[in-house]
């Protein structure tokens, strides 16, 4: 298995070696904001991977919610662990990239507070799992459904209770508009992320069949 | 499945299987029992009566097989199945602020049994609590909440009835109610599946029995094939030769 | 459809035979209303602007409670079980425990109403229909994703935790709009002003009542 995951691999970290140096020496500085604005960087393909892990939370949960089939359920769950970290990486370049900018850590910006909300939402998830008792796979797999349905309600509303606020920011944090070589570095660090999730999902799936054979082993020789 | 068979089998279960995570509870249940007879099923605590029950009541579904009720399956025809089945388990299901009427009716209501106070009030009559009736549960006796339970499994008329450990905790007088109330079942219509571990209370009215064993059933046989004083050394050596698992 | 009508009817006799639930969240939601008075100065701007959050917040509070109340009477002796076992379909029992926590919630709510215009000093008699609008819409949306998990939460370990844990996160999109609504009635727009709102609540309880509906029966069957 670890075998199958060479290729995926280095092909990851070409892309990252590609990336990286895209960030540092192909990107300009940006005017305004100067070297902190290269957290944009890592900041948003977290963001998009973290949304990519919660889709595939929600399509696994429904696969899983009709057939039962336990695979699926390991590929929500492992999805959503993955996910989280992700979400984790955005709320905290978020704010490392704010207090420069803006003056403060936290904002209430309306997409860093929707992925604040996603990222409770997963919390949440893992939670269900995790003390939920017989039936918690089901129940989070419901949870999986309808919290990635409603994280677009979420993002609407948010938006609209801060567009009534003026941001403390004059600033837009992306500039009026992405230059080209920004936009293609961007592009690169969006593919190196994503195949980091996958390589990442792939291999906590692994563990986690690993983890289901052993307890059958076990459970056999009694 | 024909027609035929169809009206001979009460239940029939092919392949039964049930495992909860990694551990299996039934394994490869294959049974068949005809109706109108009284199947009692013994086994040791943790042997999967109660899974069993649970599956053919419907409230659990398989983990893989077949079953069927009055020819209805268990994966495709579940309301219909629901409709023909009463269960009986250490819970009584009665709510405790409303009053007898109150639960049966509301549980009528649930099968859809229209114009049911009358016959309410007969069965309740039927089984003493009449004076008790528009008293709230909480305020009847232990026993008397068992034969409630009793009239409320029997609310629609079920031509299946499923009994859990049904003894188990009552009074001589709710005893007495619950063997009764199955003697008259008996000469009807109905099937009945027992599950129980008290030897001689599961002996009394059955006409086949089966037991559980981790899972598996490792005897199946007519009451006529049993030797009722030597069942309980028998069934011991059975469990102790370790079948199934 | 009867069976609907049946399961409501037993709840309400329940409920109005021991009177313990509902006195106990009305009490609560009045105590929180108390409480948050003692954050301010009374009648100063902050009490205006902070009042319709304050009473949301006393309605999700008291909501949480009321919801739980749904299934806590179907787990004692199991009646939960002994509903199944009748041939009343998923739907509709979602549909009864749906609608009676409308009921229940908006009760509560109802009453609530008038002592937090008393304690805040705000006139809501000339702006009632509106507010009452949004109260409805709210509820129903609050209550749609809280019948659902409250089905959940009872069947797990940390039982009275896991409720909020699971809906606040999700009920965002309700309490923001309910409140800034609140807000903006109060403060003397019309209708027409918060339309968007209103758009986005209706939305809301249409999405998450089908969604819920559809989904209940995972969550109710082993």
């Amino acid at each position: 298995m670890i075998k199958r995951l060479y290729l995926p691999g280095f092909l990851f970290f070409m892309v990252l070696i590609i990336g990286l140096y895209s960030v540092f020496f192909y990107a300009p500085v940006e005017r305004v904001q100067g070297v902190v604005q290269k957290i944009f960087y890592i900041h948003v393909p977290s963001a998009w991977v973290s949304y990519l892990a919660f889709f595939i939370v929600f399509i696994a949960s429904i696969i899983f919610l009709i057939g039962s089939s336990p695979q699926w359920d390991t590929i929500a769950y492992c999805s959503a662990e993955v996910g989280v970290i992700f979400t984790t990486m955005v709320l905290i370049t978020g704010p490392f990239w704010g207090k420069p900018i803006w003056g403060t850590w936290w904002s209430w910006d309306p997409r860093l507070t929707t992925t604040l909300i996603l990222w409770l939402i997963y919390l949440t998830y893992l939670t269900l799992r995790a003390y939920g008792g017989p039936g918690s796979s089901r129940y989070a797999a419901v949870l999986g459904v309808v919290g990635f349905l409603d994280v677009p309600l979420v993002h609407v509303s948010v938006k609209w209770w801060r567009s009534l606020h003026p941001t403390p920011v004059v600033i837009n944090p992306q500039g009026p508009q992405l230059e080209r070589s920004m936009f293609i570095t961007l592009i690169i660090m969006l593919i190196a992320f994503t195949i980091l999730y996958l390589l990442i999902l792939s291999i906590r799936v692994a563990i986690s069949r690993l983890e289901g054979e052993i307890n059958e082993l076990k459970t056999v020789s009694e | 499945m024909g027609s035929e068979s169809d009206v001979m089998w009460a239940l029939e279960l092919k392949d039964i299987t049930k495992i909860f995570g990694t551990t299996p509870a039934l394994r490869n249940i294959n049974l068949r029992v005809e109706r109108k007879k009284f199947l009692t099923i013994f086994g040791p605590n943790g042997a999967g009566k109660t899974t069993m029950i649970k599956i053919l009541s419907t409230l659990m579904k398989p983990t893989s097989g077949e079953a069927w009720i009055m020819g209805m399956s268990i994966r495709k025809n579940r309301d219909e199945i629901r409709k023909i089945i009463g269960m009986l388990s250490h819970n009584t299901y009665l709510y405790p602020n409303l009053t007898p009427i109150e639960n049966l009716e509301f549980y009528a209501s649930l099968y859809e049994i229209g114009e049911a106070r009358q016959r309410i009030l007969e069965i309740l009559n039927r089984v003493g609590l009449y004076e008790r009736r528009n008293e709230p549960v909480r305020n009847l006796s232990f026993g008397m909440c068992k034969r409630l339970s009793i009239v409320r499994a029997l609310i629609s008329d079920p031509q299946v009835l499923l009994l859990d450990e049904p003894y188990t905790g009552l009074d001589v007088k709710a005893t007495l109610t619950l063997r009764e109330i199955l003697q008259d079942i008996m000469g009807g219509e109905k099937t009945v599946v027992m599950t129980t571990h008290d030897i001689s209370v599961g002996l009394e009215l059955c006409d086949e029995i089966i037991v559980l064993n981790r899972g598996r059933i490792i005897f199946s046989g007519n009451r006529s094939d049993i030797n009722p004083q030597t069942f309980e050394k028998d069934y011991m050596e059975l469990l102790e030769c370790g079948g199934g698992g | 459809m009867k069976r609907i009508y049946a399961i409501v009817r037993k709840d309400l006799i329940i409920e109005l035979r021991s009177k313990e639930i509902i006195s106990t969240t009305l009490l609560f939601s009045l105590l929180v209303l108390v409480i948050f008075n003692f954050t301010f100065e009374p009648g100063s701007q902050a009490s205006r602007e902070l009042a319709p959050g304050i009473l949301w917040v006393a309605f999700s509070f008291a909501g949480i409670l009321g919801l739980n109340r749904s299934f806590i009477y179907e787990k004692d002796q199991e009646c939960l079980q002994g509903i199944l076992l009748t041939p009343v379909d998923r739907g509709s029992l979602y549909l009864g425990k749906f609608f009676g926590n409308i009921i229940f919630l908006g009760i509560v709510e109802l009453i609530t109403l008038p002592l937090f215009a008393l304690l805040f000093n705000m006139e809501i008699i000339n702006v009632l229909p509106s507010l009452l609008l949004i109260i409805f819409l709210g509820t129903v949306g609050f209550s749609s994703v809280g019948t659902l998990f409250s089905a959940i939460s009872i069947n797990t370990r940390a039982r009275e935790v896991m409720l909020p844990i699971l809906l606040f996160p999700i009920s965002v999109p309700v309490i923001l709009s309910s409140v800034k609504a609140t807000g903006a009635i109060l403060r003397g727009s019309d209708l027409s002003d918060i339309s968007s709102w209103l758009k986005l609540l209706a939305g809301y309880d249409v999405i998450f009542s089908v969604l819920s509906y559809l989904v209940f029966e995972y969550v109710i069957e082993e």
